[in-house]
């Protein structure tokens, strides 16, 4: 589907918010605005805008630790987002999920997780649940390179495989896992390598050009929701930082960093698109200020959001 | 038992078009212990669905089914297969609605046939039930008797949390009256399995039989035992407990999960915080000896708790 010029502008927006929110999270922790562990997703915004453009607000998502992206660029909720990470009322899950358990299953987010591979399974019975009752929704489940090897992955692929589920599974290879890279932890080149031992279909496509990725998905996106079978969609990404904020990533080796860093950023390169594609220098530099100032609003609005009270430490444990 | 649970499960599926079984072997061949037998013919594969084998998989797919819109009734074949998916159970189905700010819910079942005493050995004898009591978000089912087990599985059914039934295999053949329309027996009420003056019992599933049968052995002695079943270890029933204890004055809590670090700790420590000044003894806790059950049937009994063990602490705390 052709993209309009407010949906190609929009997509620019969310790909720098996304930069913005995850460069900045050094800053929220060294000012115990936001506290514990955080993943960033620095580099790899083309495959949560692209894949996202190609959805419907009521399909759902399930993402991993490293899910802000994901969520923002599926709830659209900055503000939410932001209230969430700096642990008040008002985020997403009331301060009580946090960066790794990002929420929001009103608006199709069925969450992030902070077991490897732990939502997996929970997107394809959210698949199964679609399918069993006749709803035309389906489910992206975002995973890293890394949760490809976990068992309970291979088990819930299969399980979807074998039911033809609603549900499309986009890996995003940034070469590592922690520190492993991804070379060394498994054995075959790429992951879509796997897709026909699930019997399923599998591609490998740069997870770096937001277009690519947006039209890849839109693609595929029409046989899946017509249950005849999941895909397997490998987009060769790069994790611009360490593991988490925790780590300086100094495995990476030197060379392998600038180039994807400099040479590969798929913000500067869908810039370069929009350049092309006839948008103005006043239209791209608007849109980059639009996108730091609704940054600073938001977190402008989350430090002025109240903590959750004590006793909500006890409420929602059960329903 | 095994047809209790059978006409739950089917009474709640003919009700409620959401309610749907998954498990391994569930479909045509029944189930390993056969209690879901018919169910595939009459509902067929779309609500009953056999999975392969890999429980990590289809129980973490129960999660995020019952999050989006479904009431999944999950069959491990045995509880001591729920190790091969504790992530799911414990980390997903426990936190969901937590961790999302109350947003969610997770309305599955896991059914569990647990216990031992035939012969099964490591891997298809344990109690584990203590785990996931001890796992705040989930609750845990464990009935003693078919009309219990009916009752419990249509309100677990229909509860919004997770839930883990507890099915002891031994119980499976057992028989009794059991009402033919649906109806609900609540989660955290107990029940007095038998009424008594001189000392309390508490004793879940098998235990519960063994411990009946201690006391009708007692009674010839002019021992009047009272004998009470929580049905279910969360959420629990400690006011029932209590108020049996604080009329008895002794108490002796017995359930086939090892006695080192099971549930009874819990119960014995909180009668002794409830009900301190009305105990004339302590608490004693009766629960299988610390080490994984054997195969051989002698070495079994003496792992597993027997009648004799439960005869021997109800003697200890009236010191007689």
């Amino acid at each position: 589907m052709e993209l309009s010029r407010e949906e190609l502008l929009d997509m620019y927006k969310l790909m720098l918010q996304i930069r913005t929110v995850d460069e900045k999270i050094a800053m929220l922790v060294r000012n115990s605005l936001m506290k514990g562990f955080s993943h960033q997703c620095v580099g790899q915004e083309a495959v949560a805008v692209g894949v996202c453009r190609a959805l419907r607000s009521d399909d759902y998502i399930a993402t991993n630790h490293r899910g802000h992206g994901h969520s923002l660029a599926k709830c659209r909720d900055l503000k939410g987002l932001l209230a969430e990470l700096l642990g008040r009322q008002t985020g997403y899950c009331h301060g009580k999920g946090g960066s790794m358990h990002l929420a929001d299953t009103a608006t199709g987010n069925l969450g992030a997780n902070g077991i490897v591979a732990g939502g997996i399974p929970l997107a394809v019975g959210a698949a199964l649940s679609m399918k069993y009752r006749g709803i035309d929704r389906l489910v992206i489940c975002f995973l890293g390179d890394a949760a490809m090897n976990q068992g309970a992955c291979h088990e819930a692929i299969n399980l979807a495989a074998v039911n033809d589920l609603p549900i499309l599974f986009v890996c995003e290879n940034n070469l590592y896992g922690f520190s492993v890279p991804m070379s060394s932890a498994m054995k075959v080149e790429h992951i879509a390598d796997r897709a026909p031992a699930y019997g399923i279909k599998g591609l490998t496509i740069d997870g770096n050009d937001v277009l690519g990725v947006y039209e890849t998905v839109e693609r595929e996106l029409a046989d899946i929701r017509a249950c005849k079978g999941p895909v397997l969609l490998e987009c060769l990404t790069y994790r611009w930082k360490g593991h988490s904020i925790n780590d300086q990533g100094a495995y990476k080796p030197a060379e392998e960093q600038r180039w994807w860093t400099e040479e590969n950023c798929p913000i500067k390169r869908y810039r370069a698109v929009l350049q092309a594609k006839g948008f103005s220098e006043d239209e791209l530099a608007g849109t980059e200020q639009a996108a730091a100032d609704s940054f600073e609003e938001a977190l402008e609005y989350a430090r002025s959001c109240p903590f959750p009270e004590l006793k909500c430490a006890l409420e929602d444990v059960y329903a | 038992m095994k047809e209790a649970i059978r006409e739950a499960l089917d009474q709640e599926m003919a009700r409620d078009e959401s309610v749907m079984l998954l498990g391994e072997d569930i479909a045509f061949y029944g189930g390993c212990f056969q209690v879901t037998q018919g169910l595939f013919e009459k509902y067929g594969a779309k609500r009953v669905m056999d999975t392969p084998i890999s429980e990590a998989g289809f129980v973490g797919a129960c999660v995020g089914a019952a999050i989006t819109g479904l009431r999944p009734v999950a069959e491990l074949m045995f509880m001591d297969f729920a190790t091969v998916c504790m992530d799911p159970i414990v980390n997903q189905a426990a936190k969901s609605r937590y961790m999302s700010g109350g947003a969610n819910k997770v309305p599955m079942v896991l059914r569990l046939p647990n216990g031992g005493g035939m012969s099964g050995a490591e891997h298809h004898s344990q109690s584990l039930e203590t785990w996931f009591a001890h796992m705040p978000g989930l609750y845990v089912a464990c009935p003693s008797n078919p009309y219990d087990a009916k009752g419990l599985m249509i309100a677990s059914i229909r509860n919004d949390n997770p839930v883990m039934f507890c099915e002891h295999k031994l119980l499976y053949g057992t028989t009794g009256e059991v009402p033919e329309e649906a109806y609900e027996e609540p989660l955290g009420r107990a029940r007095i399995a038998r009424e008594g003056r001189d000392a309390t019992v508490v004793a879940t599933q098998m235990m519960v039989h063994k411990a009946l049968r201690v006391a009708e052995k007692l009674a010839e002695e002019g021992i009047s035992v009272e004998v009470v079943d929580p049905r279910t270890i969360s959420p629990l029933d400690m006011d029932a407990i209590v108020t049996s204890v604080k009329k008895t004055h002794r108490a002796v809590v017995a359930h086939e999960a090892y006695k080192f670090c099971g549930f009874g700790a819990e119960i014995a420590s909180t009668i002794m915080s409830e009900a301190f000044d009305y105990l004339d003894a302590p608490v004693i806790r009766v629960g299988a000896k610390f080490a994984p059950i054997p195969y051989n049937w002698d070495l079994e009994k003496e792992i597993i708790p027997q009648d004799a063990d439960i005869e021997k602490a109800v003697r200890e705390s009236l010191y007689r």
